[in-house]
């Protein structure tokens, strides 16, 4: 093979290493993107995508490693530092000021002024110019809070063009997109492409990368595992490439078996759209099924559907019985509980300690006479959470903010048992937590189902949704692609599923 | 269809522009009850009375806008009232807290006075910026602040804690005279607030700092990946409100006639009401000059066009109090998120 020179790359980032507390978030992972092309970064969730990026932002400070940006080393101390030197990110949260207008954002931080004031004109026309290039056909006095989601991210675009970025990263551009949106993206950047600007494209979607990258990068548990030219390479050998990994002894032996059926849903859909359409399912008792889906394919929502978090038409039945949940306390009389994904926003009160985030959700059964609390019976049943769930605590009393995070899930998932729950709604029960709790928190679920409790699980997590789950329903886009026997599928097939209806 | 698109229309007019549609009703039915209420001399009264109150508004809704907000205006406005007032007191005046002063030109110690309330809230800027106290506790802890050293300055030697009066008409004139125009009047007092209006509308709409200022409160994080100074942004809003308050406080000391440890009271509440009323939120980057001049001005007809047909007073607090909360209940239900 011939040798490659420097000058073929417009970036590179070589050997860069990054170490959290106890893991090791990327491990000597080299990334080198040509000029003037599309680079693909691949890599399932928590494959170390993110925080590579971070990385090259100078957000995360790199233990090893070195970044050269067109043959010389860099080292970006900020986002803007990066962005002064033509290295840009389109990020998937997008961090814009809504109540402004479209050009207030594109030139926020360095407005173009005329004497004292700022020169609107030269505003009005610099966007416009840069948006006649790019085909975008918006004006810039729009405010932002006026905007579609995907116009904002074309704006962001415009905003990474306007300062002669050589590089943009985009992190799942096409995630809240319609096709005809992604044509219209693709068009950018083709013609961004042809500048000579290269664009490091973050995604899952298999069709898109074919079609618009020349090559890629795939990742994996932190590691580099290959680079290739997107035409020398089938999309069956990428998610091969992403997903090849070992299962052995990540999961606690499935002991549950399910039975009757407990809850039926029926044509879900929620009311304030986007989000889900026409969901339908059935769940058994000591079963556990499996939400699996993309960003963006409102796994969350079904279970807040069900809850009545959200708003949804559509029929729901436990034990045959039709419900008719208008707010979550009449889910929770019925049987149902739901553990948020958002841990420390909507789940845990920090500063209260193990009793308090025991109790509260069940405090309407501790009511005695004249409403004073049954204290003694709210001592029992935390002790009852506490040893069940087998929460490590140096006593009752202590504020949760200083266990784990795999202990304060125990608790919260301890508080919800305690209202005796047929049906429990978890939402991603294991993100933030180590490996060794992990395990207890899945070996905690088999056992309720095998005790006749039917659990829906949201994951973004393939491998934990193959171990333990019984069933896997699969989203896209807010509709259902299909639900597969965890038995008979594999990763493949679910990749398939979840954008079937992209 | 059509018909259901258009009630629905007309529901988000009313919506998006409430508050004019209430300041409407209540003129209406003040010039039903009293017909009399149209004239000149009412409508000189009404903006010379909003006029200082505009000045202050002007202040803390550059704060608001910022995500902030401000307690201890009122108390600024006094110390810049004591102070402006005790340096001005006319010669010929018996109780002079400065016997042998000689006399000043006014705007020595109205510039005085704007420069100790911009150090005042220059600090407040400092805590809230560089140590992230939250601005209603760090304002609040200057408001006591500022109210024990205009005490000390106002309680002292000869004459201890009497109202301070007798000013130079030189300086009364200042705020109590006014333009003549053929048959009109119009007070200075509406001149400067004018002119107030107009320098902070062109501050707001026009400046790099004041496009600055909404990016901050719309979006700190934006703002500061943007390369913004979030916190050089933050300390100037302070020092500039500050500026405010000093000006507006020696003007209520001129148009009162005299000043003492409790003038300018319970000003911020005020002021802070007419901004949200006027459309300005507390989730910051939003608001507008216009509003804050609509916000001063409803409150303003209301106390006087209520007093006006013998509403009262005590029930003019309840109409009052209920319009903040009907105002700003009806506001945020544009910004909910519906789940």
């Amino acid at each position: 093979m011939q040798e490659e020179t420097t000058k073929d790359y417009l970036l590179e980032m070589i050997g860069v290493s990054k170490e959290f507390p106890g893991v090791k978030a990327l491990d000597g992972v080299t990334l080198r993107v040509r000029n003037g092309s599309v680079h693909a970064l691949m890599g399932e969730n928590g494959a170390g995508k993110s925080t590579l990026m971070k990385c090259l932002f100078g957000i995360y400070h790199m233990d090893e490693g070195q970044i050269r940006l067109e043959g010389n080393d860099v080292k970006f101390t900020s986002s803007k530092h990066a962005l002064d030197n033509g290295v840009s990110m389109v990020h998937q949260e997008l961090n814009q000021v809504k109540s402004t207008r479209i050009m207030d954002n594109i030139w926020l931080g360095r407005f173009p002024t005329k004497r004292l004031f700022v020169d609107e004109e030269k505003m009005f026309k610099d966007t416009k110019a840069i948006f006649d290039d790019l085909d975008i056909k918006l004006d810039p006095r729009t405010k932002i809070k006026d905007l579609q989601v995907s116009e904002c991210q074309m704006v962001e675009i415009a905003k990474a063009v306007s300062y002669n970025s050589k590089i943009i990263v985009m992190d799942e551009p096409t995630s809240s997109l319609t096709e005809k949106e992604v044509g219209h993206l693709f068009r950018i950047i083709n013609a961004l492409k042809n500048k000579g600007v290269s664009v490091i494209y973050i995604s899952h979607k298999m069709e898109e990368i074919a079609q618009i990258c020349d090559e890629v990068t795939i990742m994996r548990d932190g590691k580099w595992i290959a680079t290739k030219f997107v035409r020398d390479i089938s999309t069956d050998d990428i998610i091969k490439l992403m997903v090849g990994r070992d299962l052995t002894n990540r999961f606690p032996p499935k002991t549950n078996f399910p039975a009757d059926v407990i809850m039926t849903v029926e044509n879900l859909t929620a009311v304030n759209q986007p989000s889900i359409i026409d969901v339908s399912f059935d769940l058994r008792k000591g079963e556990i099924l499996g939400i699996a889906g993309l960003v963006g394919a409102k796994r969350t929502d079904v279970i807040e559907s069900i809850f009545a978090e959200r708003h949804a038409t559509g029929a729901i039945h436990i034990h045959g019985k039709k419900m008719h949940f208008r707010h979550p306390k009449d889910a929770i009389k019925n049987g149902v509980a739901l553990v948020t994904e958002e841990r420390r926003a909507t789940g845990i009160f920090p500063n209260q300690d193990i009793s308090f985030n025991s109790s509260i959700a069940n405090i309407d059964r501790y009511v005695k006479r004249l409403s004073i609390l049954d204290l003694k019976k709210i001592a029992k049943d935390t002790d009852w959470v506490v040893s069940s769930m087998s929460v490590k605590t140096p006593s009752k009393k202590t504020r949760i903010m200083s266990l784990s995070g795999g202990n304060q899930q125990k608790v919260i998932i301890g508080r919800w048992l305690l209202t005796e729950p047929e049906v429990l709604l978890l939402d991603e029960p294991t993100r933030g937590i180590d490996v060794g709790a992990k395990y207890d928190i899945y070996q905690l679920m088999i056992d309720l189902a095998a005790k006749g409790k039917g659990i829906i699980m949201v994951s973004s997590e393939m491998p934990e949704l193959l171990g333990i789950t019984d069933r896997i329903l699969v989203m896209s886009n807010g509709r259902m692609a299909g639900i597969v026997n965890t038995k008979e599928t594999t990763q493949e097939e679910i990749l398939r599923l979840s954008s079937k209806y992209l | 269809m059509s018909e259901k698109l258009n009630s629905k229309r007309i529901g988000q007019f009313m919506m998006n522009n409430a508050i004019i549609i209430v300041l409407f009703v209540l003129m209406v039915v003040i010039v039903v009850l009293e017909p009399t209420f149209i004239s000149v001399r009412n409508f000189t009264n009404i903006l010379a009375q909003a006029s200082t109150r505009t000045i202050f508004a002007l202040g803390v809704g550059t704060i608001i806008v910022a995500k902030g907000t401000d307690l201890s205006l009122g108390r600024q406005v006094g110390l810049a009232a004591v102070i402006s007032a005790s340096l001005l007191q006319a010669p010929e005046y018996a109780y002079r807290m400065y016997p042998n002063l000689a006399q000043l030109n006014p705007l020595i110690p109205i510039l005085l006075v704007m420069l100790a309330t911009a150090f005042f809230s220059g600090i407040n800027g400092i805590i809230v910026a560089k140590f992230k106290v939250d601005p209603f506790i760090a304002t609040l802890g200057m408001m006591v602040v500022v109210y024990g050293v205009t005490s000390i300055y106002y309680d002292r030697p000869p004459y201890g804690a009497q109202p301070i009066g007798g000013l130079d008409p030189a300086f009364a004139k200042i705020a109590q005279g006014s333009l003549k125009l053929g048959t009109f009047q119009i007070p200075f007092l509406v001149i400067y607030a004018i002119i107030a209006v107009v320098f902070m509308w062109f501050l707001w709409n026009k400046t790099r700092f004041g496009k600055n200022i909404f990016a901050v409160g719309g979006n700190p994080e934006a703002a500061a990946v943007s390369g913004v100074n979030v916190a050089k942004v933050l300390i100037m809003v302070y020092v500039l409100a500050g500026l405010f308050y000093g000006l507006g406080g020696a003007l209520e000391a001129a148009r009162i006639g005299s000043a003492t440890n409790n003038t300018g009271n319970g000003y911020e509440l005020d002021a802070i009401a007419a901004c949200i009323v006027g459309g300005l939120s507390f989730t910051g980057g939003i608001g507008s000059i216009a509003g804050i001049v609509t916000g001063v001005l409803i409150f303003q007809v209301i106390a006087y066009g209520l007093s006006f047909i013998g509403v009262n007073p005590y029930l003019q607090f309840i109409i009052k109090g209920l319009i903040i909360i009907v105002a700003v209940a009806i506001d945020t239900r544009k910004y909910i998120k519906r789940k």
